[in-house]
């Protein structure tokens, strides 16, 4: 009745299901009503095209951000910090953005490389203690995230601008907004992001499926010792996993750098975009095209969840609530999957 | 400004700094050391947080000047208790320990926050009218020299602290309970054939992170912070982690990262007072705890060598 295949396609669904169904208990147990507050939500992300717009914009750097968790899961890697390499993506692109003077034909694609580039570094020293020293990717990437964090602060305030809290704005040369996908939709924040998105999305997909290096990377993730038993150089592959994460990334921060906001700022905390990103790719499955599903329903969430307090008077961190919910299911997958094998013995 | 004076200035607030942070990384020692990772402890902290001032808030009118002592001792219940859906998802379900561990941190902050918003109509709570105050110990203070470095104008708290670990310590290493929970992080199988129930130890390290952890949480928001918002906990939980690596998994050690970690967060906000330090820019004093932590990792400071069985599930039967 339930194939391996299957049940690895209805375990997200039935996370998300019992998220959500956790979401409705807490908002009846508050004396709300569930049908209101998720059709508030849906309204919040699908009422008109302004919202729809907001929406794709959201989910633009979670399909990125997801597939910087999801790639280094695929060899076998805990990318923690991809927090602080969006962090210092989004410093890089807004960075080139003001400080380069050029046609959009070379500025744009500069600042998005340079976002990339950050973004690896960032992730090419983690994956460098992980491949010489044995040093677990895990706690070297928090501590990362913080260095990125606080740095960047330092940047944008002491170099970038005169103890400003904020950079200018970025030029038009170098900005992923567009004229006319704002005006499609009732002008939203919506960007040429989502289409860098999709597209890392189809490059992540090919090069991990139809190339040896992305063979050999896969390999590395499944058996370390059986993988440099059969001649693979694993240290290059952790080195070089971590890297892509990295860049993958740099250009979520990039989103946001040059697309969304058009300026980095001082920040108090972090942006939670790296950490939704490791939620997306788990409920996507560490695949290119469950991350890009995956990123939409969060992306859909969130911005949904800003019309729950307007709508049905439900604080907007029920979604969090919800999205946590999600993951300790999907985590817990071995409880749904030991469910639905007993539902298949005894359909027997 | 005189040599005394100076180190007066340093070590008040390095004790101050770390003793959420010591209290907080204990309990990441018990988790880790019975093999189960605790990501979670920057959630668990923010639960203790929320706990420790909501309780506070509400109950000052009953139990007056004892509140605050009572508000940690209820958050540190209440965290214990949350920790265990922590050790469901890992030992019972065999979830990945860290992603269990990511999935605490969301769900302390979304519960916290939205408890928040339902009691008290908006993003933070009120502040407390009683939160711990600094006094002089008795007797000790008047000691010359080292009274007024360590017994004067201190909170009570960061002693607690520092009872906490050495406890945690003698808990560990001087007692058959102990040494159960360690045998269990190394090689749950041995333990397991020797008659110690492994499922049973690494829930009750888990509890104890969690207590731990929601003390450290709340003694951070009655110390420092004074109220609950989203950026009441940023950071400290996984700092604590840092601490009980860079302390090789031993409650000492852990105490002592802490420690260094606290005396360099108070360099940076007390440096403009300090003549050597006052040019050195602020960001290289707010990263060196974490700049210093992977150097640790990366073996210059000697190598960090962790419990073997740490982040495995174990699964009764396979070998």
């Amino acid at each position: 009745m339930f194939s391996n295949r299957l049940v690895n396609i209805l375990i997200p669904i039935v996370s998300v299901f019992l998220g959500l169904l956790v979401g409705a208990f807490i908002m009846l147990g508050f004396g709300y009503n569930p049908l209101l507050g998720y059709l508030s939500l849906w309204n919040g992300a699908f009422g008109d095209s302004y919202f729809f717009g907001e929406t794709l914009r959201q989910v633009t750097p979670y399909i990125l951000s997801g597939l910087a968790v999801a790639f280094a899961f695929r060899t076998g890697l805990f990318n923690i910090g991809v927090e602080g390499q969006v962090i210092v993506g989004w410093l890089a692109s807004v960075w080139v953005g003001l400080a380069i003077d050029a046609p959009m034909i070379i500025h744009l694609p500069l600042a998005v490389l340079a976002a990339a580039l950050a973004g690896a570094a960032w992730g090419f020293l983690p994956g460098l203690l992980k491949a010489k020293l044995g040093v677990h990717e895990v706690i070297v990437t928090i501590m990362m995230n913080y260095i990125a964090l606080y740095t960047s602060n330092a940047l944008v305030r002491n170099v970038i601008s005169d103890g400003k809290d904020r950079t200018e704005r970025v030029p038009e040369t170098a900005s992923l907004t567009s004229e006319w996908l704002a005006s499609l939709t009732q002008y939203s924040r919506l960007h040429f992001g989502l289409l860098i998105a999709l597209f890392a999305a189809a490059v992540m997909w090919f090069l991990l499926n139809k190339t040896a290096r992305g063979y050999e990377l896969r390999a590395v993730g499944f058996n370390q010792d059986a993988s440099r038993y059969a001649g693979m150089n694993v240290g290059r592959n952790i080195i070089l996993s971590m890297v892509i994460s990295g860049a993958f990334a740099g250009l979520a921060g990039a989103m946001e750098g040059i697309g969304t906001f058009g300026y980095q700022s001082v920040k108090g905390g972090f942006t939670n975009i790296g950490f939704d990103g490791i939620a997306v790719a788990l409920l996507g499955g560490n695949a290119a095209i469950g991350v890009v599903l995956a990123a939409f329903l969060f992306g859909t969430l969130k911005i949904g969840a800003l019309n729950m307090p307007t709508g049905a008077g439900v604080p907007t961190e029920l979604v969090d609530i919800v999205i946590a919910m999600i993951i300790f299911f999907v985590a817990s997958s071995y409880m749904i999957r030991w469910f639905l094998l007993k539902i298949k013995k005894e359909g027997k | 400004m005189g040599f005394l004076d100076i180190l007066q200035s340093i070590i008040g607030p390095a004790i101050f700094f770390s003793a959420p942070l010591i209290l907080t990384a204990i309990g990441g020692v018990f988790s880790e050391r019975s093999g189960v990772v605790n990501i979670g402890l920057e959630g668990l902290m923010v639960m203790g947080a929320f706990v420790g001032i909501v309780f506070n808030l509400t109950f000052i009118g009953t139990f007056g000047s004892w509140t605050p002592w009572i508000s940690i001792f209820v958050a540190m219940i209440i965290s214990a208790i949350f920790a265990i859906i922590h050790a469901i998802a890992s030992v019972t379900f065999r979830a990945d320990q860290v992603v269990s561990g990511v999935a605490i941190n969301f769900l302390a902050l979304g519960l916290g926050l939205f408890l928040t918003k339902q009691w008290y109509g908006k993003g933070q709570t009120d502040m407390v009218d009683r939160p711990f105050y600094t006094t002089d110990v008795p007797f000790l203070s008047d000691i010359p020299v080292i009274g007024e470095l360590f017994f004067s104008g201190m909170y009570l708290t960061s002693y607690l602290a520092i009872a906490v670990a050495i406890l945690g310590w003698y808990v560990l290493y001087k007692t058959p309970f102990g040494l159960r929970l360690r045998s269990v992080g190394e090689h749950p199988m041995a333990a397991d054939t020797n008659g110690i129930n492994v499922t049973k130890m690494r829930y009750i390290a888990v509890m104890i992170s969690g207590a731990m952890a929601g003390l450290g949480g709340s003694v951070f928001a009655l110390t420092i912070a004074l109220n609950f918002s989203h950026s009441t906990i940023v950071g400290q939980g996984f700092m604590s982690l840092a601490a009980v690596i860079f302390g090789k998994w031993h409650p000492l050690g852990a105490m002592g990262a802490a420690l260094f970690f606290g005396f360099a967060q108070s360099l940076s906000i007390i440096s403009s007072g300090v003549p050597l330090l006052q040019d050195v820019p602020q960001v290289f004093l707010l990263i060196a705890p974490y700049v210093l932590t992977i150097l640790a990792l990366a073996g210059v400071i000697g190598r960090a060598e962790a419990p073997k069985a740490i982040g495995t599930p174990y699964i009764k039967g396979s070998r």
